[in-house]
């Protein structure tokens, strides 16, 4: 069994796991810090963002100067974003059987997979996490497109000038490998090869593998995995959450006894709380609307925002902002939240009974029909009617790289009573606004991340005590900017085994059995007899059929009649190789007994000499030597079968066959 | 002899008070618990005493499951665990678990405060029961307990609706409940897979219909309400609130906006508004088409259907007016039904006193009220005809059938239908009667990787196909079977194997030397035994220079046949260890085991 490692990035991972003549991919993550280092994609054109210099060597040479830009000290490649693939180089991707998904954000490269590599397999996903996910990709693909940017720069990716260049970009990995943002027509085409299941929904792989997903309690319909044969269980936890916020909680009792249990997507800041960051999100949120400043919330259309919506609803009146307008731009807005009503089954227990009164579960329903919360398409259109300051912003994309967020950077960065505050924890705040420096608008970073802490982890893994752990190697040692907090890394016996970006782990496992089954006319002629107390043994000849990758012992065909001509000989083809096995003895034989039974079968004149290791008995008449000793018996006699025979069936008695 | 056992408490050869016990392994559960439309005594629920006599329900039942939520299979859940008292767990889908309750209490209204019943269960009693209440997804495995499993299959029907999969070990019984095969406006079609269940219990409603084309009725009964309107008529629908209403009015708001149409259409309040709020909430469990589109139009936020008010039924002028209770027989349907049946201008769809054709009523007080209106019986209940039950059975694929809910004649008609067509054994017992299917499960053991192995590489070998016979010893330690090679067995078990060995002096009469001698032996047997390896290595521990070996040797001078297994033991060859030892005498010894 062996463990393909595609995604360097803890969060966002792509793994393929070996097991049982099966390939699975584990989820199919999409490294987008990449985008950090390019401008970003401004929806009005930016006098700012057009003038910015070129960047040139320190030796003057300014041949780079149309690809890179320089703002604030910090050099960006002035072309379309690109995105960091996962590895498809270390296995053949065409081989893969199926992917699972776990959530909305891990399947964001599921286009580059299943329509470049020659994929043919099955996606398994839940429905809120299609649904949602293809909102996120539809949000993504919109956002890139409709600002269409004619340079696509590539110069810069050679190795030799790319050694030149400042950092971050001297240190960007495996630039070679970054692709622009996928089209519609591929995010549908991927999105078809998706099949839905249900939390602990049983799902055979070719009758050798079943995996199930599990409420992981992160996000909505988002799930860990168990992968398993009848003998071997392997637990894939990626993105799980222990915090009562909107989804389900997790399920952590079908974790237990995994021989391997595979952790990914942990919390990426191991030292906030969240629920003090919804406070200070909140509390900074009215401070500046009171002074009368905007609040731009950089976000994804779905996860977090909903339950910040569902704080601001509790907090709006106490706090006097309940004649402040909230806005949501986003392409997909108006989707996001309808679908996040209809989940009901997906939710935690105290939406599902607000579902069977019946009322809708979020209480942004109630926001938007008070006219407090509006949605938007885009900032063009009606939007620019209705607009109002001052005001909340919740838009996208968390990158600051492209979307409508862009706009409002450039538009309110400038004066000081605006506020941008972060709460999604994808993407460094610092590396985000960069490109927007100098900035005189205040930045607050708030992030909420719900994933799992290591003290959560530790108290888990104690619970679900798996014999072995896999994780990405940035979990076994402390954060770099952290490096004394031996608090932060996972710590647990045997110590987990670590893998990193195109690492191929052999994951420590021995498989010895496997199901059979046998058929009832068979069992019934099974003869067991007890060897020691509450153990039998029988021992079994049987005919092994194995169709489907199931196997079924059915009872040997009695043998054929011989019949005439033609029949005979295909009748002869259909009777199994009856070659009557050799059973194995054990046992050993009494010598006292041994001789008074050969007395009582007509020996005479029986001699018994003790040897080193046992007995000799001297049949004299007969001519015939019998060694007995503790585990073997050795008869010479003459050539005469008639008296071998009979030897052989006394010796037998003594002796148990198998 | 293990054996499946089922019981129809209620709809065995009936409709109605469907509750069916199935017994599979060891394991029992009661299939739906519902109440009986046509009774108002003891009759109308099932008889729970069957189940046990004095002991408590729970010792007896492992679970419950609800197919769905018409009341004919839930209407008398909480008098069977509040009044009988059953605590396990009840398995029903969310939508059910959402929607169960509010039925159940308009019925319990109904009951006793418009019929002023005693000793019915109450609100409490109803709350109490749905603590019980375990809401399962589609498709999920829900473990009951370590060996009884359950997974919930779409069934259409109703919203929520689903079918369920009993399953034991490798046995394993389907329930349907009520289902659909074809999808409609807002629901889809049911779906199982081929899970080859040994019994599948299906209802049987429309057992011999094969219903005209679903387009041809909806064109007939949208024909016969724009008839009535236009000539200034007032229409009424009594319908159940939740199921068919939704349909109809998904069928009259596209055509009235279609037709640009002003009359008004009216839905009796309460119940019929909060029921559409459910389906808004719960629209994955609809179709496809509606859930694609639910974000741009919500097809449960109708612009044509207003609520009623009860003044309304005064007005003037033609309207359409879906009212409940479905049957006419009680509230606001009936009261409508009563002002509006004096005129043959207007149109109903009504209860079966006056579908038999009776035109005189006589209601509570003695009145009789003459019925003048039209009145049509359109059936659009969302079951499987004939058909879609034979295309569920072929789906499923099970060994045998048992029909329940729907009348005795008709299935008759279906069993022998599916015993000719799909040569199926089919039941159909009446309530109170038990049906026995032995069955005969497999035994699944463990088998080592090893022994498995070596036996699939053989079968990779020419004369794969012909069937071959694999050797183990299985060994049993409690509950626990694996089957292993025997040596592995020996070993585990830590007894040692006992080699059985012969030697056998054969006098041959020869003048030449040793070497030549054994040489001369060793091409003999070469030339019998020609798809034989023979070797002649030095022998290490024998008298003589030479041994040979021989595997898998008939010896024709031995006369007799032998395939002893070697004494080394490091290879599991069936095969004859050849010693062939010049002794002075110039005796060959023949050493083999056995």
């Amino acid at each position: 069994m062996k463990l393909y490692c595609l995604s360097g990035h803890p969060t966002l991972p792509c793994n393929i796991l070996k097991f049982k003549s099966t390939t699975i991919m584990l989820d199919c993550g999409l490294d987008m810090t990449s985008a950090l280092n390019f401008l970003p994609l401004p929806l009005v054109q930016s006098p700012r963002l057009c003038n910015l210099p070129g960047w040139s060597l320190k030796d003057g040479n300014a041949f780079l100067d149309k690809e890179l830009k320089e703002c604030s000290g910090h050099v960006f490649v002035d072309s379309v974003p690109e995105f960091c693939l996962p590895e498809t180089e270390l296995i053949d991707l065409s081989t893969v059987d199926v992917i699972l998904i776990s959530n909305y954000h891990c399947m964001m490269a599921l286009p580059y997979i299943t329509e470049h590599t020659g994929f043919t397999g099955t996606v398994y996903a839940t429905e809120p996490t299609v649904q949602i996910g293809r909102l996120l990709m539809e949000e993504l693909v919109n956002f890139i497109e409709r600002v269409p940017k004619a340079q696509s720069a590539s110069l810069w990716k050679n190795k030799d000038i790319q050694r030149l260049l400042p950092s971050p970009l001297k240190d960007a990995v495996e630039v070679s490998t970054w692709r622009r943002c996928y089209t519609m027509q591929e995010v549908n085409s991927a999105l078809s090869k998706i099949q839905l299941v249900g939390y602990s929904q049983k799902i055979e792989l070719f009758g050798v593998v079943q995996v199930t997903p599990l409420s992981s309690g992160y996000a909505l319909g988002s799930s860990n995995w168990i992968i398993q044969s009848h003998y071997e269980k392997v637990s894939y936890v990626s993105g799980s959450s222990l915090l009562t916020t909107h989804p389900q909680p997790m399920d952590q009792a079908s974790l237990k006894n995994s021989d391997v249990l595979v952790l990914t997507g942990l919390t990426q800041i191991p030292t906030a709380n969240p629920d003090g960051m919804v406070g200070e999100f909140c509390s900074n949120l009215a401070l500046t609307i009171r002074n009368g400043g905007n609040v731009l919330v950089p976000c994804y259309p779905s996860g977090v925002i909903y339950d910040l919506l569902e704080c601001l609803y509790q907090y709006i009146d106490s706090a006097g902002l309940s004649s402040v307008p909230f806005y949501f731009i986003s392409p997909v807005a108006n989707s996001s939240l309808e679908f996040s009503q209809i989940f009901a089954e997906w939710l935690c227990h105290n939406k599902q009974s607000k579902v069977y009164l019946p009322e809708p579960p979020f209480p942004h329903a109630e926001l938007i029909q008070t006219n407090k919360l509006k949605h938007y398409p885009s900032i063009h259109g009606d939007f620019s009617n209705d607009f109002r300051q001052p005001c909340v912003v919740f838009t996208g994309h968390p990158s600051l790289r492209f979307g409508d967020v862009v706009h409002f950077m450039e538009l309110w960065g400038k004066s000081s009573l605006n506020t941008v505050i972060f709460t999604e924890p994808d993407f460094s705040y610092l590396e985000a606004l960069a490109p927007y420096q100098p900035l005189a608008m205040k930045c607050i970073y708030c992030p909420i991340d719900t994933r799992l802490n290591f003290i959560q982890v530790s108290k888990l893994l104690k619970e679900v005590q798996p014999l072995h752990v896999v994780c990405p190697e940035q979990y076994t040692q402390p954060p770099p900017a952290q490096s004394h907090r031996m608090d932060l890394m996972i710590d647990c016996q045997p110590p987990p085994m670590s893998y990193r970006r195109a690492e191929v782990l052999a994951l420590p496992f021995k498989r010895r059995y496997e199901k059979i089954e046998i058929m009832p006319e068979l069992a019934d002629s099974l003869v067991p007899m007890e060897i020691k107390p509450g153990i039998s043994l029988a021992t079994v000849s049987a005919v092994l059929h194995t169709k489907d990758n199931k196997h079924v012992l059915q009872p040997p065909p009695r043998p054929a009649q011989p019949a005439s001509g033609k029949k005979r000989k295909r009748m002869s083809d259909d009777v199994p190789d009856c070659k009557v096995l050799k059973p194995l003895l054990s046992g050993s034989i009494p010598v006292e007994q041994f001789v008074q039974s050969l007395e009582k079968h007509g020996f005479s004149d029986i001699k018994v000499e003790d040897t080193a290791k046992g007995h000799i008995v001297l049949l004299q008449e007969a001519e015939t030597l019998i060694q007995i000793e503790e585990d073997s018996t050795h008869i010479i006699c003459d050539n005469d079968e008639m008296l071998r025979v009979r030897l052989r069936d006394l010796v037998l008695k003594f002796l148990q066959k198998f | 002899m293990p054996e499946i056992r089922v019981t129809p408490l209620g709809a065995g050869q009936d409709v109605g008070r469907s509750c069916i016990l199935v017994s599979i392994a060891g394991k029992n559960v009661m299939l739906d618990c519902g109440m009986h439309m046509g009774f108002n005594d003891d009759r109308r629920f099932p008889d729970f005493s069957y189940i046990t006599q004095n002991g408590r329900l729970t010792d007896f039942l492992d679970c419950v499951i609800i197919s769905h939520f018409h009341l004919d299979h839930c209407g008398a859940l909480p008098y069977f665990s509040e009044m009988v008292g059953y605590d396990g767990p009840i398995y029903m889908t969310h939508p059910t678990q959402a929607i169960c309750p509010i039925l159940l209490e308009d019925y319990r209204k109904i009951a006793v405060d418009k019929k002023g019943e005693a000793n019915f269960f109450t609100s409490q009693m109803i709350k109490d029961c749905m603590k019980k209440v375990v809401a399962v997804h589609l498709h999920q495995t829900v473990q009951v307990d370590d060996e009884l499993e359950i997974k919930a299959y779409y069934a259409g029907h109703v919203l929520g609706a689903a079918m369920f999969q009993i399953k034991v070990g490798s046995e394993s019984v389907v329930y349907t409940g009520d289902y659909n095969m074809t999808p409609d406006r807002h629901l889809g079609a049911a779906w199982i897979d081929k899970c080859r269940p040994n019994l599948l219990i299906t209802e049987s409603t429309y057992a011999t219909t094969i219903r005209d084309s679903k387009r041809c009725r909806e064109r007939d009964f949208l024909k016969k309400v724009h008839e009535t309107v236009e000539r200034g008529g007032k229409v009424l629908i009594p319908v159940f609130a939740l199921g068919r209403a939704q349909e109809l009015c998904i069928l009259l708001e596209t055509f009235w906006e279609r037709m640009n149409l002003k009359v008004p259409i009216y839905f009796s309040t309460g119940l019929t508004e909060k029921a559409n709020h459910y389906y808004k909430l719960f629209i994955t469990w609809t179709n496809q088409k509606i859930r694609k589109t639910f974000v741009q139009r919500n097809m449960f936020e109708f612009k044509h259907i207003k609520a009623f008010d009860r003044a309304f039924a005064d007005n003037p002028g033609p309207m359409v007016v879906f009212a409940t209770p479905g049957m006419l027989h009680a509230g606001q349907s009936l009261q409508i039904f009563r002002k509006w049946a004096g005129n043959e201008k207007n149109m109903g769809t009504v209860g079966h006193k006056i579908l038999s054709g009776q035109r005189k009523l006589e209601m509570e007080g003695r009145q009789v009220l003459e019925v003048k209106m039209q009145v049509e019986y359109m059936s659009f209940s969302a079951h499987a005809d004939a058909k879609g039950i034979m295309q569920l059975v072929g789906q499923a694929e099970p060994e045998s059938v048992l029909l329940v809910h729907g009348e005795a004649k008709k299935m008759g008609f279906l069993r022998q239908k599916i015993e000719q067509e799909l040569r199926v054994s089919c039941y159909m017992p009446a309530n109170g009667e038990t049906v026995t299917l032995p069955t005969s499960p497999s035994i699944p053991v463990g088998i080592s990787l090893g022994l498995l192995k070596r036996e699939m590489a053989q079968g990779l070998l020419p004369e794969a196909k012909k069937p071959r016979l694999l050797h183990g010893t299985l060994i049993m330690k409690d509950s626990n079977f694996r089957l292993v090679s025997s040596e592995q067995a020996l070993k585990e078990l830590g007894l040692a194997e006992h080699q059985l060995r012969f030697t056998c002096r054969v006098h041959l009469q020869d003048t030449r030397k040793e070497q030549e001698m054994a040489l001369r032996v060793y091409s003999h047997l070469k030339r019998l035994l020609p798809t034989l390896r023979t070797q002649v290595p030095r022998c290490c521990w024998c008298p003589g220079p030479t041994r040979m070996r021989n595997w898998g040797a008939s010896l024709p001078h031995c006369s007799r046949r032998v395939s002893p297994r070697p004494l080394s033991g490091h290879t599991t060859h069936p095969g004859l260890w050849l010693c062939l030892a010049t002794v002075p005498t110039r005796t060959w010894a023949l050493t083999s085991a056995l």
